[in-house]
Formats: structure tokens, sequence, C-alpha cells
């Protein structure tokens, strides 16, 4: 493996880049906020990664992915390492991560919830359907196809449609 | 680190989110509609995740050279630590839902007072699994008022699961020597302190599911100490067959 030593922090986010989140395949890792910090070292490159929800069956996936993009670009060897602390939230996605969301179908997080009481009742929440952009929408289950999804049905429409769930 | 407490500990953390995520997981193919199949099993990863993250740490705490699936799969049911009422038959839809709702409240509070653990690994695993166990709470406790407060056929379920469980939930909060050991290391929470708290949610959404509570009397114990039920041993014997039979095996 050819090593290229001291690849800029901003060179190796372009490579992560191109690394797309197999559930969701328009939203690299980097837009989805997993990637926690990449550096050259001199053993090599280290990403460090933090996964979205526990028992994510993507997580590792993503980490053999993140390792073929720089192998393919002859950089090595890499390391791909898993932090858990602080959790990752639904905050950390990025601008342009939710706006290719809503336009693949899927209506983006809201702020996180920080509520640390136990409500019964959820907060009423308002989403845009991600076709027609009414506000009447409903949801129809809080948990969706993936982990990080709801289902929820435009009225207006009447298209079914994702929720990637605020957490 | 070793710490022969604070592994045991572990072990009653991963263990009962192992075991209740198991349970979870037979609804596969079996919930009574799709949306209710799909949100089952949605908590079940993410209780069976934790349980990974759990039983890991508890590996590296141990200092022996086990990984989560050594500990998942080739311990004897003698060897788990999971509360009793986590390892009873799945039932019914009620039964699943009220248990699922018991515990979740139990483990959102237990997992927010882990986020202030002195173990940074496992104040990480908490800080995502309050997360987790937000939504599992809401979702179960919207059940348990539809179904309680439902038709006569579905109340009759609910307060009939309510019956049978409530026996279960006393030893959730019984503390021993080790809680109190890791406790006072600032490393994990001494159950009785969750008491009143869980006790205060339950009821106020068991009030609103017009279910009741039965008069407080035997509590059953033994989980911890690894003395469980007759269904235990079922159960592991359907969850540990395949690592058992093919140790090694990858795919």
């Amino acid at each position: 493996m050819v090593k290229r030593a001291a690849l800029s922090r901003d060179e190796l986010f372009a490579v992560l880049e191109t690394v797309m989140d197999p559930e969701v395949p328009v939203l690299s890792v980097v837009d989805l906020g997993i990637i926690r910090d990449a550096e050259s070292t001199d053993a090599g490159v280290v990403v460090t990664i933090t996964p979205t929800y526990s028992g994510c069956p993507a997580m590792r996936e993503i980490e053999q992915n993140i390792r073929t993009a720089f192998e393919e670009q002859g950089i090595g060897p890499v390391d791909v390492r898993t932090v858990y602390s602080p959790a990752w939230t639904t905050d950390w996605i990025s601008a342009s991560g939710r706006e290719k969301l809503e336009a693949y179908g899927i209506a983006p997080p809201g702020p996180a919830d920080q509520d640390t009481l136990i409500t019964l009742r959820r907060r009423a929440e308002v989403l845009r359907c991600p076709y027609c952009k009414s506000l009447n929408t409903v949801e129809k289950s809080h948990f969706g196809s993936t982990a990080c999804k709801s289902i929820w049905v435009c009225n207006a429409c009447r298209q079914p449609f994702e929720h990637f769930k605020a957490i | 680190m070793t710490s022969p407490a604070f592994f045991e500990y572990l072990l009653r953390l991963g263990d009962d989110r192992l075991v209740v995520g198991h349970r979870l997981s037979e609804w596969c193919g079996h919930g009574p509609i799709l949306e209710e199949d799909i949100a089952l099993t949605n908590i079940a990863l993410d209780l069976i995740g934790e349980a990974t993250l759990l039983l890991k740490l508890a590996g590296q705490v141990e200092g022996k050279g086990r990984s989560e699936d050594a500990l998942a799969y080739f311990r004897d049911g003698i060897d788990f630590r999971n509360a009793l009422m986590l390892e009873l038959p799945k039932g019914d839809f009620g039964f699943t839902i009220l248990r699922q709702f018991f515990f979740s409240v139990y483990s959102l509070l237990q997992m927010e007072a882990l986020t202030r653990s002195a173990n940074a690994d496992l104040s990480g695993i908490a800080a995502k699994a309050v997360k987790e166990s937000r939504y599992h709470v809401r979702h179960c406790a919207e059940w348990v008022v539809t179904l309680g407060d439902g038709t006569d056929e579905s109340r009759a379920r609910v307060q009939g699961a309510v019956d049978d469980l409530w026996r279960y939930t006393g030893e959730l909060f019984i503390a021993d020597d080790i809680d109190r050991e890791v406790a006072s290391a600032g490393l994990g929470v001494d159950p009785s302190t969750l008491s009143d708290r869980w006790h205060s949610e339950v009821s106020r959404v068991l009030d609103d599911a017009t279910l009741t509570i039965p008069k407080t009397g035997y509590m059953q114990r033994g989980g911890r100490d690894g003395k469980h039920t007759e269904h235990l041993g079922h159960m592991l014997s359907e969850m540990q067959i395949v690592a058992r039979s093919y140790p090694g095996a990858s795919w």
C-alpha cells in the first residue's frame, strides 16, 4: 500500500465526502455527522466515527466503505476507530445533508429533544411533505424501515414518506 | 481496569437488554400489524445493540479475554444476571407492551443516571441509550393507554398482564453489595434510588389507561443471583444453538 503522508484534514474529509450511507445513499458520512475526526499520522490515516444508534447494522459496512475509499486512492493503512461519547445527535446532520434528505423524499429531522422528563404524549410535530410541501401530514408509525426513521403520510398528495427522527 | 463487582454489574445491565431484546425479536413476522412488527423489532435492535456494547465492556473489565459473543452465547442460564420479568415468554401483544413499558421506564431512569458514571465508556453507552429509551417509553406508553382505555377485550388482557407482571417489578429495585459497591465508586447507580420515580411515572400512565395496580404482595426475585424461571433455559437453547453448534462460524 502506498502511503501518502501528511494529508490535510480537508483532503481527508474530501475523501470521506465520497462515502455514502448505505441506507440513505444521497447522504455522505460527513453530511450524516458521524465523522468525529480524521488525521494522517506516521502510521497511516486514523478516522474516528460514532454510531447513530447502538444497534445500527450499517456501521460495519460504513467502516469497510471508509477503508475502501482511501485504499482506492492509494492511501493507507486506514484505522477506523469508534467512540460513543458524546452521543451522536441528528443536530450534527449538515445543512446540505438536510436538503439532500428532503430532495430524496425523506423529511429531515427537527431540533433534537432535550427533554429529560418522560412525556406520555409526544410533542405535536408538524412535518412538511417532501413531495408536495404540504404541512397536512400525519405520522403512521413511530418506527420505520431503519432505526433512524419513522413513517408518515401526506394527506394532501396521499404519498407515504419517511422522516429522519430527531434524537 | 479489572473489578469483579463492576463486571457483575455490567452483566446485569447487558443481560437485561439481551434477554428482553431477544423476547421482542420473537415478534418478528408475528406483529398484529405491519407497523407494530417493525416497531417491536426496531426496539429489539436498539436493546441488543446496547447489550452488545455493555457485554463487550464487561468482557474488557473482566480481563479474561471474553468477547461480547462469548458472554452472550457461551454462558448457561445460571450465569445470566437478568431480572426475571424480562425472561418470561412474550405472551400476547398486551403482555409484551406492558412489560416493555415497565422495563423502558426503568431503563430510561437507569441510563440517565449512568450518563454520570465515572467510567467514560459506560457514560457514553448510556448517553446513546437514553435517546433510544425515550422513544421506547413513549411508544409503549401510548399503547398501554390505547389498550387499557380501549375495548373490554383489550382492557381485560392488559389488566391481566399488569396483575401477572407486578410481582416481578420489586426485583428491579433491590440493591445488593454489588450495586452498593459500584454506586459508591461512582461507576454505577443504586437501583433502589430509581424506585420512587419509576412508580410515579408508571402509576401516571396506568391511571390514564384506567388500569389498576394490584395490592403489593409477594415479590419474585433471584435473577441477579442466577436463580431463574424455567423459561430462560428454553429461550437460551434457541438463542444459542447456532453459535454452539458451529463455534467460530462467521458469515
